[in-house]
C-alpha cells in the first residue's frame, strides 16, 4: 500500500482576477480512497479538471505523475487513455440513448466500423452486472432514475478499464439508499484494485469510506490524513476545511429590525416536469424590514423552487397559498408582477439565469429597471450610464468602465452587478440565492457587508445558502427546508450548525 | 461649434470631472466598414470607374432596395436568436395580393398598399404565435411558412402575373423625386438637380448636428468621447460619403424614392434599436433568455412583435418589388430571405443572437450588391458571383468569430 498512483505537485491555476489552486499537492495511493474535501470555491473540482485534462497543460502551473510517468494532459481523451476518468457532478449521459449505447459511446463496439449491437449489450450487462444494477442494457437511460444514472457512468467508466476513478459529489443528488449502494461499489471496486478519489461534502461519508483525506482550503492543501493512524473525526475535518474563525468572515452588523413585510402562507408548489410530485410543501414563512432570514435546506430539498414559485411562478405548477406585502395580499402572476410589487430575486446560477454575458455592465445593471430609466419607451442612455457609474462606484465592482463586457469579470464582480441590477429596481424584498457562490473569499466578505447595508436600509433579505456557517454569521434568523417543508426556525442566538443540520435531515411524515 | 466648453478643463478640477477621451477603434465593429469601403474601391478600380458612375449608383440601390429592407427586419429577428427563411414567400404573396387589389380589383393604391401591409402583418402574426406561444422553433415555422406563402402565392396569382401596377406604386419602387427647382450647373460634372443637392447637403448637416449634440450629452454626463479630431474626422469622412453619393445621383435623374424610404426606415429602426426599451429587450432576449425573462423582459411578446415586424417589412418589400417589375410574378422574392440573412451575418450580427446592428445589416446587404453589380460590370458569369458571395458570407463570419475568439474570454 506504499505504491503512489498519482502524485500532483505545485499545482496553481487563475483565472482572471482569481487564483482557484495556489500550490496544491496531492498524492494518491495505489488501491486506496481518497476524499478530497472543502468548503464551495475552495478549489476541489478545478484540481480535478487539470488532473483530468479539461484544462490542457499550459494552461496551469506544477506537475502530474500517473503511476511514475509525468503527464502533460492536452484533453480529457488523453487521461482516458491512461484510465484516469472522471464523473462530473452533473452526469454526462445522453438522455435518449440506451444504457448500453452510453456506456460505449464514443469507445464502440465495433467491427470493420459498423456497431456490434450484440457484443455492446452483452458487454453491457456484464458491466451492469459489476456494478449491481437491475436494468436492461437497452432501456433509455432518461428512464431510470438518477441513482442508476450514476451507476450506469461508473459501468461507463469500468469500460474504459478505469484504474483511476474520481467522482464529483457522487451522492450529492441520490437518496440514502442509493448512497449507500453506491458507497458499497467504491468498495467492491476497491477489492478490485480500483482507486477511487471522491469529492464530497458529506463528512458521514467519508468518514464512513475513505483511507485518506486530503483537505482544501481557499485554493490551497490545508492537511492530508490518513483516516485510521491520524484517527480522524469529522470535529478535526470541519476544522480544516473552515479554520478561519467566523469573526473575521463576517463584517460586524447590529440588526435594527421593524414591523413584518412580507409573508408567505400555506404555500404548495408541484413539479412542472413530474406530474402529482410536490416540491414545496405548506410553508409558512415571514420577513421583517430591516431583517436577514436564513433559509437552509440540503439539495432538493426545494429552497430555490420556493423562492422562484413566490417571484413571478418562475418555477411550478398548480401554486397554492398566499403572498401578504405590507399586511395585504397580493397577487404575483408574472416577474413583471413580483417587480413591481418590490420583490427581486437574484438567482444561483447567475451565468445562466442572472446575466446577459456578452452585454456590458451598464445594460446588465439596467435590464431589471429599465422602466425607471425610460419615458414612453425610449430609453435616457445618458442617465443609465450616470446610474451605472454609480453603482460601480458604490458596489466596488472592479471593471475597468461600464461598458466592460460583464462576461469577462471575475465571479464576485459579476455577482455585484447582478445585486445592482436588483438593488436598482429599489425592492422592499430581495431573495438572494447562492449569493456568494463561486466566488473567492475577499469578494465574500463585499458581498456580506453589502447585504448588512441593504437590511439597514430597511429592506428584508431572504438569503439562501448551502453553506451553514455563511448563514450562522449572516442571519438573524434562519428557516431549515427538509423535502419541501419548513421543518425549523431558530434565531441566531440559538442556531448551531448541529442544529440546523438536524431540521435539514429530518425526514418527513 | 468651434470650441466645445470642456475641450480647456478647469485646472483647479479633480481629473476625475472631465470626461475621458479615447480613440476607438473596434476591429470587430468597424471591420464591416473597412471591408465595404476596400470592396467599392477594388470594384471602381476592376470596372474603370463604372461602378460609381451616377447611373449605376442609382441602380443599384434601386435594384436591392426590398433586400434591404427585409434585412432591416431579419437583423431584429436574429439579434434575438431566431431565423426567418419565409421571407422571400412572404414577399411574394404580399405582392401577389398587392396585385389583385390594385390590378384586379381597382381598390385605390393607398388603401391596397395598407391592407396588404396588414395582411403581412397578420402573416407575421400567425408564425409569430408558433414561434413564441406554442414554442415551435423559428425555423421550422418559417420553413413550414416558405412553403405554405409559395403554395398561396401561386393559387392568388393563378399560376400567372398579374400587371401592370398603378403609377404611384411604380414611381416608389422605380421612381426618382421631381426636379422642383431645376437643376444647376456643377463646373466640370454637368448639371445636377438641386432638391436632390439641398437634401444632402441637409443629410450632412444633420448628421453633424445630433452628432455633436450627442457628444455633448455624454460630455455634459461626464462619459468617455472620442478626441475632437477624431471625431470631427468620422464626421468629415461620411458627410463626404454621403454628399458624393447624393452628387452623383442628382446628375442622374434625382433621388430615387425607395433611398428616401429606406434611409427614413434605417434611421427609425437604428432608433428603435438602440434607445427603445424594445429594442433593449431584444438584445436581451437573444442575449441571455433565462436572465431576461427572471429580469421581467417579456420574451414572448418581444418573439412575437418582432415577427409582425418582419411581416410588415416584408410586405413593404413584395409591394416594391412587383412594383418595380410592374408585375406580381408566381417566382417573385425566391431566395430573397438568404440574401438577407446572408447581409445580417455579413454586417456583424452573431449565430446564438444577441448582437448586431440595423446600419451593420444594411452594409452588409450593400457589400453583396457591389459584388452582384461589380461582377455583372466586368462580365463575370452568374455562378462565379454565387461563389464569391457564398465565400464572403463565410470570410466574414470567420472573420467575426476570430476577432471574437482573439479579444475575449468569456469565462467558462
Amino acid at each position: 500500500m506504499t505504491d503512489t498512483i498519482l502524485r500532483m505537485g505545485g499545482i496553481t491555476k487563475s483565472f482572471p482576477g482569481v487564483k482557484a489552486l495556489q500550490d496544491v499537492d496531492l498524492s494518491v495511493r495505489r488501491g486506496e480512497i481518497h476524499a478530497i474535501c472543502g468548503e464551495n470555491g475552495a478549489g476541489k473540482s478545478t484540481l480535478m479538471k487539470v488532473l483530468s485534462g479539461v484544462y490542457p497543460h499550459g494552461t496551469y502551473d506544477g506537475e502530474i505523475f500517473f503511476e511514475g510517468e509525468r503527464c502533460e494532459f492536452s484533453a480529457i481523451r488523453d487521461s482516458e487513455r491512461l484510465g484516469i476518468v472522471i464523473i462530473h457532478q452533473e452526469l454526462a449521459l445522453c438522455p435518449q440513448l440506451s444504457i448500453a449505447e452510453n456506456i460505449f459511446l464514443g469507445n464502440e463496439r465495433a467491427s470493420n466500423g459498423l456497431v456490434d449491437w450484440n457484443r455492446t449489450n452483452h458487454e453491457a450487462a456484464e458491466l451492469l452486472r459489476r456494478v449491481g444494477l437491475q436494468a436492461n442494457p437497452v432501456t433509455p437511460v432518461l428512464d431510470i432514475g438518477v441513482g442508476k444514472q450514476q451507476l450506469v457512468e461508473i459501468a461507463k467508466a469500468l469500460s474504459k478499464k478505469v484504474k483511476l476513478l474520481i467522482l464529483d459529489e457522487p451522492t450529492a443528488a441520490l437518496n440514502d439508499g442509493d448512497s449507500a449502494h453506491l458507497l458499497d461499489l467504491l468498495r467492491g471496486l476497491k477489492e478490485e484494485g480500483v482507486t477511487s478519489v471522491i469529492i464530497s461534502h458529506k463528512l458521514n461519508e467519508i468518514a464512513a469510506i475513505a483511507d485518506t483525506i486530503t483537505i482544501l482550503r481557499d485554493g490551497r492543501t490545508i492537511d492530508t490524513l490518513d483516516m485510521k493512524a491520524d484517527n480522524v473525526t469529522e470535529d478535526r475535518i470541519i476544522s480544516g476545511m473552515v479554520g478561519r474563525d467566523l469573526e473575521h468572515r463576517f463584517p460586524p452588523h447590529e440588526p435594527n429590525i421593524g414591523e413584518e413585510v412580507f409573508r408567505i402562507e400555506d404555500w404548495t408548489v408541484h413539479s412542472p416536469t413530474q406530474s402529482g410530485r410536490v416540491v414545496v410543501k405548506e410553508a409558512n414563512l415571514n420577513l421583517r424590514r430591516g431583517e436577514i432570514v436564513g433559509l437552509a435546506g440540503l439539495m432538493g430539498a426545494g429552497r430555490t423552487e420556493l423562492a422562484m414559485s413566490v417571484f413571478g411562478r418562475s418555477y411550478g405548477k398548480d401554486i397554492s397559498g398566499r403572498l401578504v406585502k405590507d399586511g395585504e395580499e397580493i397577487t404575483v402572476r408574472s416577474v413583471q408582477d413580483a417587480i413591481s410589487h418590490g420583490i427581486a430575486y437574484a438567482t444561483e446560477d447567475r451565468k445562466r439565469y442572472g446575466l446577459n454575458l456578452i452585454e456590458d455592465v451598464q445594460r446588465n445593471i439596467s435590464a431589471a429597471g429599465l422602466d425607471k430609466l425610460s419615458r414612453r419607451g425610449w430609453v435616457n442612455e445618458n442617465e443609465e450610464h450616470r446610474v451605472a457609474g454609480e453603482f460601480r462606484k458604490s458596489m466596488n465592482i472592479k471593471a475597468p468602465s461600464v461598458a466592460s463586457i460583464t462576461g469577462k469579470l471575475s465571479g464576485g464582480n459579476q455577482q455585484k452587478v447582478v445585486l445592482s441590477k436588483w438593488i436598482f429596481t429599489d425592492p422592499d424584498v430581495l431573495i438572494l440565492d447562492e449569493p456568494t457562490r463561486g466566488i473567492d473569499v475577499g469578494a465574500k466578505y463585499e458581498i456580506y457587508s453589502i447585504i448588512n447595508r441593504l437590511a439597514d436600509e430597511g429592506k428584508a433579505v431572504l438569503v439562501i445558502s448551502s453553506e451553514l456557517p455563511e448563514l450562522l454569521g449572516l442571519c438573524d434568523r434562519i428557516y431549515a427546508l427538509s423535502g419541501g417543508r419548513i421543518t425549523g426556525e431558530v434565531t441566531r442566538a440559538e442556531a448551531t450548525q448541529e442544529g440546523l443540520m438536524r431540521y435539514m435531515t429530518r425526514e418527513q411524515e | 461649434m468651434t470650441t466645445a466648453p470642456t475641450e480647456t478643463p478647469v485646472p483647479t478640477q479633480p481629473p476625475e470631472d472631465r470626461a475621458p477621451r479615447r480613440i476607438s477603434f473596434n476591429p470587430r465593429q468597424s471591420g464591416i466598414y473597412v471591408a465595404f469601403a476596400l470592396i467599392v474601391v477594388l470594384f471602381t478600380i476592376l470596372t474603370g470607374g463604372s461602378l460609381l458612375e451616377p447611373q449605376n449608383i442609382s441602380n443599384i440601390i434601386v435594384q436591392n432596395s426590398y433586400v434591404l429592407i427585409l434585412a432591416i427586419g431579419m437583423i431584429l429577428i436574429i439579434i434575438a436568436g431566431h431565423i426567418d427563411l419565409s421571407a422571400g414567400s412572404v414577399v411574394a404573396v404580399t405582392g401577389a395580393i398587392s396585385a389583385v387589389l390594385m390590378v384586379n380589383m381597382h381598390v385605390p393604391w393607398p388603401l391596397a398598399l395598407l391592407i396588404t401591409l396588414v395582411v403581412g402583418a397578420v402573416i407575421g402574426a400567425w408564425q409569430g404565435y408558433w414561434i413564441a406561444y406554442f414554442g415551435i422553433p423559428a425555423f421550422i415555422v418559417t420553413l413550414a411558412g416558405m412553403l405554405v406563402f409559395r403554395a398561396l402565392t401561386l393559387t392568388v396569382l393563378g399560376n400567372q402575373g398579374i400587371g401592370p401596377f398603378p403609377d404611384p406604386i411604380r414611381t416608389l419602387s422605380n421612381g426618382f423625386t421631381d426636379g422642383y427647382l431645376g437643376n444647376i450647373a456643377l463646373g466640370p460634372l454637368g448639371g445636377a438637380d438641386l432638391v436632390s443637392l439641398l437634401v444632402g447637403v441637409l443629410a450632412v448637416a444633420g448628421i453633424a448636428f445630433s452628432q455633436w449634440r450627442k457628444r455633448a450629452a455624454r460630455l455634459g454626463y461626464l462619459q468617455e468621447v472620442d478626441l475632437l479630431p477624431l471625431f470631427l474626422l468620422k464626421i468629415g469622412g461620411s458627410g463626404v460619403v454621403v454628399l458624393a453619393v447624393v452628387v452623383q445621383l442628382a446628375r442622374f435623374k434625382n433621388l430615387p424614392w425607395v433611398l428616401v424610404l429606406l434611409t427614413a426606415l434605417v434611421l427609425a429602426y437604428t432608433l428603435v434599436t438602440t434607445r427603445a426599451v424594445f429594442g433593449r429587450h431584444i438584445y436581451a432576449v437573444g442575449g441571455n433568455l433565462q436572465a431576461a425573462t427572471l429580469s421581467g423582459v417579456k420574451v414572448k411578446q418581444v418573439t412575437f412583435w418582432i415577427f409582425v415586424n418582419m411581416g410588415v417589412l416584408a410586405a413593404l418589400a413584395g409591394v416594391i418589388f412587383a412594383g418595380r417589375l410592374n408585375q406580381a410574378g408566381p417566382t417573385a422574392g425566391n431566395a430573397f430571405e438568404l440574401d438577407a440573412i446572408a447581409a445580417a451575418f455579413i454586417g456583424g450580427a452573431a449565430v446564438q443572437g444577441g448582437v448586431g446592428k440595423v446600419v451593420g445589416a444594411i452594409t452588409g446587404g450593400l457589400i453583396m450588391a457591389v459584388i452582384n453589380n461589380g461582377m455583372s460590370l466586368i462580365g463575370a458569369p452568374s455562378e462565379r458571383v454565387m461563389l464569391v458571395k457564398g465565400l464572403v458570407l463565410l470570410a466574414a463570419v470567420a472573420y467575426d468569430i476570430w476577432t471574437k475568439r482573439r479579444t475575449s474570454n468569456l469565462r467558462s
